[in-house]
């Protein structure tokens, strides 16, 4: 059943399946995080991520399969829902320390490194949603984990919020070296800062770098092409223009452009005008 | 609770008995009362109080100590509560409210069963601070200091599973165990504050003191501290009207506390979030 986790991996999941009435919640699912490597975990929601989050996590374990951690791997997690009871006086400074056995030290550097020093005071439940998000992280990171689990980690963020917050997860990888393992149901705001992606749908549909991924059928067939055009704004190159009512308009002949946008879903009404007279 | 028999009749001294035995389990109800306001656990709390008159029944019929009867079915109570909650199929209030009254029914007739001249059940319902014995009041300062002192050793633990059961087990935290320990906790302080506002008051005396503290508290233990000190004018304001007035001692108390929570809207103080 056990078997001998590899040199430089934190946590390997081996064919792990769990059953609900009948139906495979996850069907022999492989998953490895390897240490400075952050793996994003992508699939529509039921798709069985957070089932396979608590087994990485060591909440739940699976009917069959084998998990293998890291001998005393040090797990930061950020779950996907926190809410703290309104009767609960508790300030951010209080909440960030629950975790942290004795006097919890560098606490102000980690809420700084996360960039919300500035409510160590406030009272939790005063903080917004992004704010909030921000101190789970800090959570996370103050037991100095070698493995940091992440569950939808940008949710109640806007796009620009959500961006920033990638690129910080990104710098603390590279500053601490530590695994990420990344869910998300949104590939394209995590590309830029993921160096594997598991696309799930109960199994594993595709895997791999995330431009790979990208554009694998199974995944495009999970997310259709709404995502498809959504994601292409980042690198595709166009072959159409927009009218003044944002139509689009077949245009074969102008010149190429690629796009970088902040923003997504709705992108055509940014388009710069260009090659055409 | 053994009776014990007492020759003294003197009004200050029962006034006195009644007095300590309050504050003891006001001050231990409080903090514990907390938890239980944190934690939305406000039904749960009134299941093992309905639950504590199976108990006060077995008791009874074993011929075996009150407190310890209580206990043990108020934590029987629980445990069947958790393998309920395992099944999924009913939601948990909707479990807990089945529970509760199984538990009261079988209490009631158990006790209609017995010598009706040995069990007065208005003192097991709504509480006889009044003729609280001074083994009573021993029982609840012990009880009290330990519950008291169980608290503090788990309180840390305790409050991570507040905040969220799955990150508090990640962190390494023995959740299943410290939630376990709370219930014995809350048993305890059901069984020993149980002849003070009687089995249908006693959530009160939890609740009613910390929500009252809330607005002043700025930390979980300012709220506990608190909320220990308003049940202790709660209680002294209630056998006070209750002697004065020729009130109910039991709900007085509640009264009391009931007036205290609603005057802390009244008063100003500065935000606490």
């Amino acid at each position: 059943m056990q078997h001998e986790i590899l040199p430089g991996s934190l946590i390997e999941v081996r064919g792990a399946t769990v059953r609900h009435n009948g139906h495979a919640t996850l069907d022999s699912v492989d998953l490895t995080v390897r240490a400075g490597e952050i793996v994003t975990l992508i699939g529509p929601n039921g798709s069985g991520k957070t089932t396979l989050v608590k087994i990485a996590l060591g909440l739940s374990r699976p009917e069959s399969g084998t998990v293998q951690r890291k001998d005393g791997l040090r797990i930061g997690y950020m779950p996907q829902h926190l809410t703290i009871d309104r009767t609960l006086p508790l300030t951010v400074r209080r909440f960030v320390s629950l975790g942290i056995k004795g006097r919890a030290s560098g606490l102000e550097e980690v809420l700084d490194d996360v960039g919300v020093a500035y409510a160590i005071d406030s009272p939790f439940q005063a903080l917004s949603g992004g704010e909030a998000r921000r101190v789970l992280l800090a959570r996370a990171l103050l037991g100095e984990p070698d493995l940091l689990v992440l569950d939808e980690p940008s949710a109640s963020m806007d796009v620009i919020g959500q961006g920033e917050f990638y690129e910080l997860i990104r710098r603390i990888r590279d500053e601490q070296g530590c695994g990420v393992l990344l869910v998300s149901h949104d590939l394209h705001l995590v590309m830029a800062a993921t160096d594997q992606v598991l696309c799930l749908n109960h199994h594993i549909c595709c895997a791999g770098q995330p431009e790979a991924v990208a554009q694998h059928p199974e995944y495009l067939a999970l997310f259709g092409t709404e995502i498809r055009d959504s994601l292409a704004v980042y690198t595709h190159e166009h072959d159409h223009h927009h009218d003044l009512t944002g139509e689009a308009v077949d245009h074969s002949e102008h010149g190429h452009s690629v796009h970088k946008h902040a923003e997504h879903g709705d992108a055509e009404h940014d388009h710069v005008e260009h090659g055409h007279g | 609770m053994p009776n014990t028999i007492t020759s003294s009749t003197d009004m200050d001294d029962f006034f006195i008995r009644a007095l300590a035995a309050g504050l003891g389990a006001a001050l231990v109800s409080a903090p514990i009362g907390c938890f239980i306001v944190w934690r939305r656990m406000a039904y749960f709390g009134a299941a093992l109080a309905h639950a504590a008159l199976l108990g006060v029944a077995v008791g009874f019929l074993l011929s075996i100590n009150l407190v310890v009867a209580v206990v043990v079915v108020c934590v029987l109570v629980g445990l069947a509560l958790f393998a309920l909650q395992r099944q999924r199929s009913l939601a948990d209030d909707t479990l807990l409210g089945i529970l509760a009254h199984a538990a009261l029914a079988a209490g009631l007739i158990a006790i209609a069963f017995m010598d009706s001249l040995r069990i007065d059940l208005m003192t097991y319902l709504f509480g006889d601070i009044l003729a609280v014995t001074v083994t009573d009041v021993l029982w609840v300062w012990v009880g009290g200091v330990v519950v008291l002192a169980g608290l503090a050793a788990i309180w840390r633990p305790l409050l991570s599973i507040t905040v969220h059961e799955d990150l508090a087990r990640v962190d390494g935290f023995p959740v299943t165990r410290i939630r376990f320990l709370f219930m014995l906790l809350l048993s305890i302080v059901i069984a020993v504050a149980m002849k003070i506002v009687g089995v249908l008051l006693i959530l009160s005396l939890l609740i009613i003191p910390p929500a009252a503290a809330r607005r002043f508290a700025t930390t979980p233990e300012q709220m506990a501290g608190l909320g220990a000190i308003l049940g202790g004018i709660a209680v002294a304001g209630g056998l006070a009207a209750s002697l004065q007035w020729d009130t109910p001692a039991g709900p007085s108390i509640v009264a009391a506390a009931s007036l205290l929570f609603f005057a802390s809207f009244a008063i100003p103080h500065r935000q606490a979030g």
